[in-house]
């Protein structure tokens, strides 16, 4: 964890510009020193994030960072990735807070919102003085959001919402919920202030994934929402899909970050490791393994650069998302298992890091469309047939 | 007011070190580098003074190419301007040809304030920023912990042997070379660092500040011979033994050395 430097057998350091390398080594810097130092601490609660940290995080510009105006660093998606890497080098928990308030809350108003909501909320959750959630899966319907129950109707000039929303992140420590809701003219999202009357959350505990982030479950029960809080370009489910194409994108680069940590962690360890009278790296079958890592991050780190310039030219497919959402998070995960299984029985334990990233990454192959989901989306994709 | 901070770039404290070929510095190809940690100190210092008000903050770093990116990071923490002295002919110089560089820099910028960091990671020397306020013909302090300004004077706490402090205060212009530790650096923001795109980073040789004859191999009267890791000693003494066994057993080791 010490001393981390990146993986970069390729030497794709010498593609990035200044700004973006800077914008990395900034972050990576505060994940070390700042960050790491405490996150056995959080770890060994259940379902808790460093808040302290908010102010920290939004003054380094953390929050929406390729989003341009309102307080945002309007940074190119290659930085993006590249600062969301880092942040899950630290943990899956930390990406997420990120990801959440800058990909699924500032990005729906920045881009379905109203001037009046953009000009209320952009700058305050760019600063982290609010914080927002996205709420829309449901207990019975997660793969399959478009089938939800939470409605919106008709009242007076506004809106009552009742529903259940769960599995969300930030739940209890929102400010504003982004709400999608069914309303007779299809799905609309609306921002829910968490102070109005019949909003509750409750956080989910016993998680083993995650647990240095916080997800709630939202309770609506008769909230009352005038027609200003709702999202008014955002029509159908294509806006929240959207949403998740922009945080889909920010995990493509942010498994990268947990896999380096955990290859970084189990070259040093196997290198020390004495097995037999010598290091474990020298084994074969450790070699085999390390070697399996290195390429596999490599090849995740080609394809999330791709990805990175395609979004920056506009030509990117929500596919090509899915291609490379898919295909990191299962590297990572295979990463993770492998360096947990070369720890040994150290591997079991949170002063190391693999495990925590391993269990972390199964929740990060479930969220965000499914390991699966995804695997469906590219199959009709070549075929033109959904099986989905 | 006008604050110069003088930056220099060296190898990052995790890098693995190897020493070069004729035994006279280490290789330089392939590590990575940052700002010295003193540095990045004296920085926060113009940059805390920059915040409580008006002040222009130049930063100045001598070294190849690769010192941009040191000089770029620290655009993106807040400073306005940077200078970058790159010029091959300067390699091989001692601290005074190095402290010569900087005072051609700082006599055509005429700071209010220099800030310095103590010493150099690297080297170790610590004779640069005192040369540096000679040469100018200004004040100096070192191994400030501390540093309060009211109108044209500075207050500095110079920390001295045996963990005492020394207050010592300054007339403006002047220069400090600041302790590690005395503040908190802060990290170079998203913001900041688009922002550094924009602002202006300065090229120049040794000619174009006038002292191409006082750098160089040829001009320094100190040169490195050698230098080498440290020699693997025998004298190594492993202590076994629970927690407070091992305690006892140092606690009688130093006292039979006679340190206690
Ligand atoms: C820690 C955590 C944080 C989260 N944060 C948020 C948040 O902030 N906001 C939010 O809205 N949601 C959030 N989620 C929810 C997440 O997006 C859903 O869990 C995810 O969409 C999967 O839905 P599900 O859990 O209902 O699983 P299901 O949809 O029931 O899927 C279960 C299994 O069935 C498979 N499957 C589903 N449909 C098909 C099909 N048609 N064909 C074949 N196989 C299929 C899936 O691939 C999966 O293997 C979070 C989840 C977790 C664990």
């Amino acid at each position: 964890m010490a001393g981390f430097d990146g993986v970069d057998f390729l030497r794709l350091d010498a593609l990035l510009s200044d700004e973006e390398k800077l914008a990395r080594d900034s972050v990576r810097e505060f994940v070390s020193r700042e960050f790491l130092p405490r996150i056995q601490e959080f770890v060994r609660q259940d379902g808790a994030f460093p808040m302290d940290l908010v102010p920290q995080l939004a003054e380094l510009g953390l929050f929406g960072a390729n989003l341009h105006g309102y307080g945002c660093a309007g940074m190119n998606n290659v930085a993006y990735g590249l600062v969301m890497q880092e942040l899950e080098r630290g943990d899956s928990g930390l990406r997420s807070f990120a990801s959440v308030q800058g990909g699924l809350v500032m990005y729906p108003i920045r881009t379905y919102g109203s001037d009046e909501q953009k000009d209320r909320w952009l700058p305050e959750l760019a600063a982290g003085r609010a914080i927002g959630c996205f709420g829309l899966t449901e207990p019975d319907f997660g793969s399959h959001a478009g089938g939800m129950l939470c409605r919106a109707v008709r009242h007076g000039d506004g809106w009552l919402l009742n529903g259940t929303k769960r599995w969300i992140t930030n739940g209890s420590v929102a400010d504003v919920a982004l709400v999608w809701a069914r309303t007779d003219a299809g799905i609309r999202g609306f921002l829910v202030e968490t102070d109005r009357k019949g909003f509750e959350a409750r956080d989910m505990k016993g998680k083993f994934s995650l647990r240095a982030s916080i997800t709630s479950e939202l309770f609506l029960q008769d909230v009352e929402l005038p027609e200003a809080n709702r999202l008014p370009g955002a029509e159908g489910l294509k806006a929240p899909l959207s949403c998740l194409t922009q945080a889909r994108y920010g995990i493509a680069w942010g498994a990268i970050g947990a896999a380096m940590a955990c290859y970084d962690e189990v070259v040093r360890y196997t290198r020390d490791r004495m097995v037999q009278g010598g290091p474990l790296a020298g084994k074969q079958l450790t070699q085999e393994k390390l070697v399996f890592m290195l390429s596999e991050i490599t090849k995740a780190q080609l394809l999330a650069l791709r990805v990175a310039q395609l979004k920056d030219q506009g030509e990117l497919h929500h596919s090509m998302v899915s291609l490379a959402k898919r295909n990191n998070v299962d590297i990572a995960l295979s990463v993770a298992r492998l360096a947990r299984d070369l720890l040994g029985a150290n591997g079991i334990v949170d002063d190391y890091q693999a495990m925590r990233h391993m269990l972390n990454l199964e929740t990060v192959r479930t969220y965000e469309g499914t390991h699966d989901v995804h695997t469906l989306i590219l199959g009709k994709e070549i075929t033109g047939l959904s099986a989905l | 007011m006008k604050i110069m901070v003088c930056l220099k770039q060296v190898p990052h404290q995790d890098a693995r070190l190897d020493i070069n070929g004729d035994g006279t510095w280490i290789q330089e190809d392939n590590i990575k580098f940052e700002i010295n940690s003193y540095d990045t100190y004296a920085l926060e210092e113009a940059l805390l003074i920059k915040d409580a008000g008006e002040a222009e903050v130049l930063v100045v770093s001598i070294g190849p190419d690769r010192v941009t990116q040191a000089l770029r990071t620290a655009l993106g923490m807040g400073a306005d301007r940077a200078i970058h002295v790159n010029d091959p002919e300067i390699q091989g110089s001692d601290s005074l040809g190095m402290a010569k560089v900087l005072a051609a820099v700082a006599k055509e910028e005429n700071p209010d304030l220099i800030l310095a960091g103590l010493m150099s990671e690297d080297a170790n020397y610590a004779a640069v920023p005192p040369m540096l306020a000679e040469l100018v013909g200004i004040p100096h302090t070192t191994a400030a912990v501390k540093v309060e300004r009211s109108n044209g004077t500075l207050t500095c706490d110079r920390e001295i042997e045996g963990g005492a402090n020394e207050v010592v205060t300054l007339e403006a212009p002047c220069l400090v070379a600041v302790q590690s530790g005395l503040n908190q650096v802060r990290y170079a923001s998203l913001k900041g660092i688009m922002a550094a795109k924009k602002k202006p980073l300065d090229v120049k040789t040794a000619a174009d500040l006038g002292v191409a004859d006082q750098v160089g191999a040829g001009a320094a009267k100190v040169s490195v011979t050698q230098i080498a890791p440290p020699p693997k000693g025998d004298t190594a003494e492993l202590v076994e033994g629970s927690p407070d066994e091992i305690a006892a057993k140092l606690v009688t080791k130093i006292k039979e050395l006679g340190l206690l």
